[in-house]
């Protein structure tokens, strides 16, 4: 019988709608990283790329801000002249402004779109998403309300609609609207509320960010400086060719004429005037409930045990502590009261079950020789020490002249794929799970040559897992993989899911490169065994 | 190996080059295009706008010595006025035609804050006969102030249609 969320041997698994958009999305991103290498693609760095213009818009807002009269007669010719007078520098600014709010908007949205794709608002992510989901809003009442700042016809409008909007709520005992009857209704205690609601509710954005990367460790809070760069050159270019210039001054008497409204930011006003004020509300608070219930919608998946401490075989190094993506180690004093003496303590809410921990910890070494491998940080659903067994029976069952062992995740490129006489394949849960130890004691232990394999950069499903590896392998982080390791006889191969031909090409290329070197003896004669 | 480094081609360059162009692009137009217009060319709108307390919805009442002598010393006010205000009952009729009919309840758990309408009224450019009527005394029959007027709208122009409490009038602007 089959369960849900299994095939039948064979048979094609069942691709959800969310699935087969999100196959999409990895081609799109692929596509991109032909571009721009992987490291550098912007659909890998949204959420950076994000916070990258979220501080263009307070820079260039505190400029704007010292130029503008914040009186109800002062604010339309205080930034009319900027743009007109100083168009050079202020009126730059006041365009990569507004360019910047409405790049903000689109990759906020992306940002959103591609978690939501991957499925990330489940568990030890609810909290992230949750926090997540009130900034869209925030985002959007700032950027409106900086159109009101303008007072042109667009801000007018922008107010008034937005007026009658909330008028639909039975809230306000009297009318917003009132406050736009008239140009004496438009007061500068009015011009106050404005900017409240624009710098004020951004202001609020700096604290809703702040909460939303509060658990992810080493978050990426700014983009490569490549695409940074590229980014800023882009909205400049764009400010020069089309800058933004004030409409005609508000005038109540009269309905504005054609706008050149700013679709991506001021979608609600028309969609408002095309439906109802309720069914823009509804739509609205349908969309934002559904977007809370996500994380509380049952899993397909069932979750994968949390890594599990072991305190006799924990020293305390902090290693765990400093790779865990999500901050979920802590380190807490050794129960063996030791004076000093600390011992790594998982959160489970906080876990991702990735096993990052588990390559970081010096006691995950396989050269350790207890008879049964035990570690300080384990994953108990694939214990190191069941690896360390599994290695060891893959490679007595290889034969010809040249043995290779291919660890892979199961996240990236099918390194199951591989699998052939003189290749034995071990299938992660995150690359980073593999102790680079793992690579030499392949290697001694009868390996002609070992290939490791993960998520291209910046794809790793848990952020730090390929990076870590890399760094690991190279020597750069601990615990590293020994420098008297050859080489020529370790490769890597950074592959995402559907690379599976870039895989074997890596393959290939390390299979003709031990070739070249004629190598078929193990590293070494000796090799201690648990 | 698949693209994960930097690309320096010139490939890769041209299509960096392009993506942020098309990124550009959309920042670029959809940032004022297409061009929107709220109204027609030749509409013009009637805002019927009303934030104005009614009447107490009953008179007050003289207390009996019986009535006074239950409360407590310091309510023993001679007369008692009910909080409650009148709801405000609004028409507008447009060239003859009913635009609004309107009961507005006061605000306030006590119902005794002001009452509040607004309502938007397209109407064409043009010459229009406007009659405005506003109860706001529950106690009396028929409207307590109507005002009529003929007035001439251009397009694009807004009429407003109010209650100055100052004069009890209502104004047209």
């Amino acid at each position: 019988m089959v369960q849900p969320g299994t095939a039948a041997p064979g048979a094609q698994p069942t691709i959800g709608v969310r699935e087969g958009l999100l196959a999409g999305y990895r081609r799109l991103e692929h596509r991109f990283d032909a571009a721009f290498g992987s490291l550098h693609n912007p659909l890998r760095q949204l959420g950076a790329i994000a916070f990258a213009l979220f501080w263009l818009l307070a820079i260039s807002g505190i400029y704007l801000y010292i130029v503008l009269d914040t009186s109800a007669e002062g604010a339309y010719p205080s930034i009319n002249q900027l743009s007109r007078e100083q168009w050079y520098f202020g009126g730059v600014l006041r365009s990569l402004h507004r360019y910047g709010a409405d790049a903000f908007v689109v990759v906020v949205v992306a940002h959103l779109g591609r978690e939501w794709l991957h499925g990330r608002y489940h568990g030890f992510r609810r909290f992230s998403w949750l926090t997540g989901v009130p900034l869209l809003v925030f985002v959007f009442v700032s950027a409106i309300g900086g159109f009101w700042l303008n007072w042109d016809q667009l801000g007018q409008f922008s107010a008034v609609a937005t007026a009658e909007w909330l008028d639909w709520l039975p809230f306000f005992a009297s009318p917003m609207t009132r406050n736009f009857l008239n140009v004496a209704a438009v007061s500068d205690r009015l011009f106050s509320l404005f900017v409240f609601v624009h710098l004020g509710v951004a202001l609020l954005l700096v604290f809703g960010l702040w909460f939303h990367i509060q658990r992810i460790s080493r978050a990426a809070a700014f983009p490569s400086r490549r695409l940074a760069w590229g980014t800023l050159l882009v909205l400049l270019v764009l400010a020069l060719m089309r800058p933004v210039m004030s409409g005609a001054p508000a005038d109540l008497t009269r309905v504005p004429d054609v706008l050149a409204l700013d679709w991506l930011l001021l979608f609600i006003h028309p969609l408002t005037y095309a439906t109802s004020a309720g069914t823009v509300w509804g739509l609205l608070s349908a969309a934002l409930i559904a977007l809370f219930a996500l994380p509380f919608l049952p899993q397909r998946a069932a979750p994968v045990p949390v890594a599990v401490v072991d305190p006799a075989n924990c020293n305390g190094c902090r290693r765990c502590f400093d790779d865990c993506p999500y901050a979920a180690v802590t380190m807490v004093p050794h129960p063996n009261l030791r004076i000093g003496r600390q011992m790594a303590q998982v959160n489970a809410d906080l876990c991702a079950s990735c096993g990052i921990c588990v390559g970081a910890c010096p006691s995950s070494t396989p050269f350790r020789s207890a008879a049964e491998l035990v570690t300080g940080i384990d994953m108990p659903s694939e214990p190191i020490g069941a690896l360390r067994r599994r290695l060891q029976q893959g490679l007595a069952g290889l034969s010809g002249p040249h043995r290779i062992v291919a660890f892979g995740c199961k996240r990236g490129a099918r390194v199951d794929t591989l699998a052939a006489p003189d290749v034995a394949t071990f299938s992660l849960m995150c690359i980073g799970l593999l102790p680079p130890s793992f690579v030499e004691y392949a290697l001694r232990d009868g390996a002609s040559a070992v290939l490791v394999s993960g998520c291209r950069e910046g794809g790793c499903e848990f952020r730090l897992g390929q990076r870590w590896t890399e760094q690991r392998l190279a020597g750069e982080r601990e615990p590293h993989l020994r420098g008297s390791v050859p080489h020529e006889r370790w490769a890597t191969a950074w592959v995402d899911a559907g690379d599976e031909t870039a895989l074997h090409s890596a393959l290939n290329r390390l299979r003709t490169r031990v070739q070249g070197y004629a190598v078929t003896a193990p590293l070494t004669a000796e090799v201690g065994h648990g | 190996m698949a693209d994960t480094r930097p690309a320096t081609t010139p490939a890769a360059w041209i299509g960096q080059g392009l993506l942020y162009a098309l990124f550009a692009l959309i920042i670029g137009v959809f940032s004022s295009w297409p061009p929107y217009r709220h109204l027609a060319s030749d509409q013009a709108l009637i805002k019927l706008s009303f934030s104005h307390t009614g009447k107490p919805v009953a008179d007050c009442k003289q207390q009996s010595p019986e009535e006074l002598a239950k409360l407590p010393p310091n309510m023993r006010a001679p007369v008692r006025c009910p909080r409650e205000r009148s709801p405000i009952v609004v028409e507008l009729d447009v060239d003859g035609v009913a635009a609004v009919r309107h009961s507005a309840k006061p605000s306030g758990l006590s119902k005794d804050g002001a009452s509040s309408v607004y309502q938007r009224i397209q109407v064409g450019a043009g010459a229009h006969r406007i009659a405005v009527r506003l109860k706001d005394d529950a106690r009396s029959a028929g409207f307590d102030h109507t005002r009529e007027a003929t007035v001439t709208l251009k397009p694009a122009q807004i009429l407003v249609i109010d209650f100055d409490t100052s004069t009890q009038k209502i104004t047209l602007q």
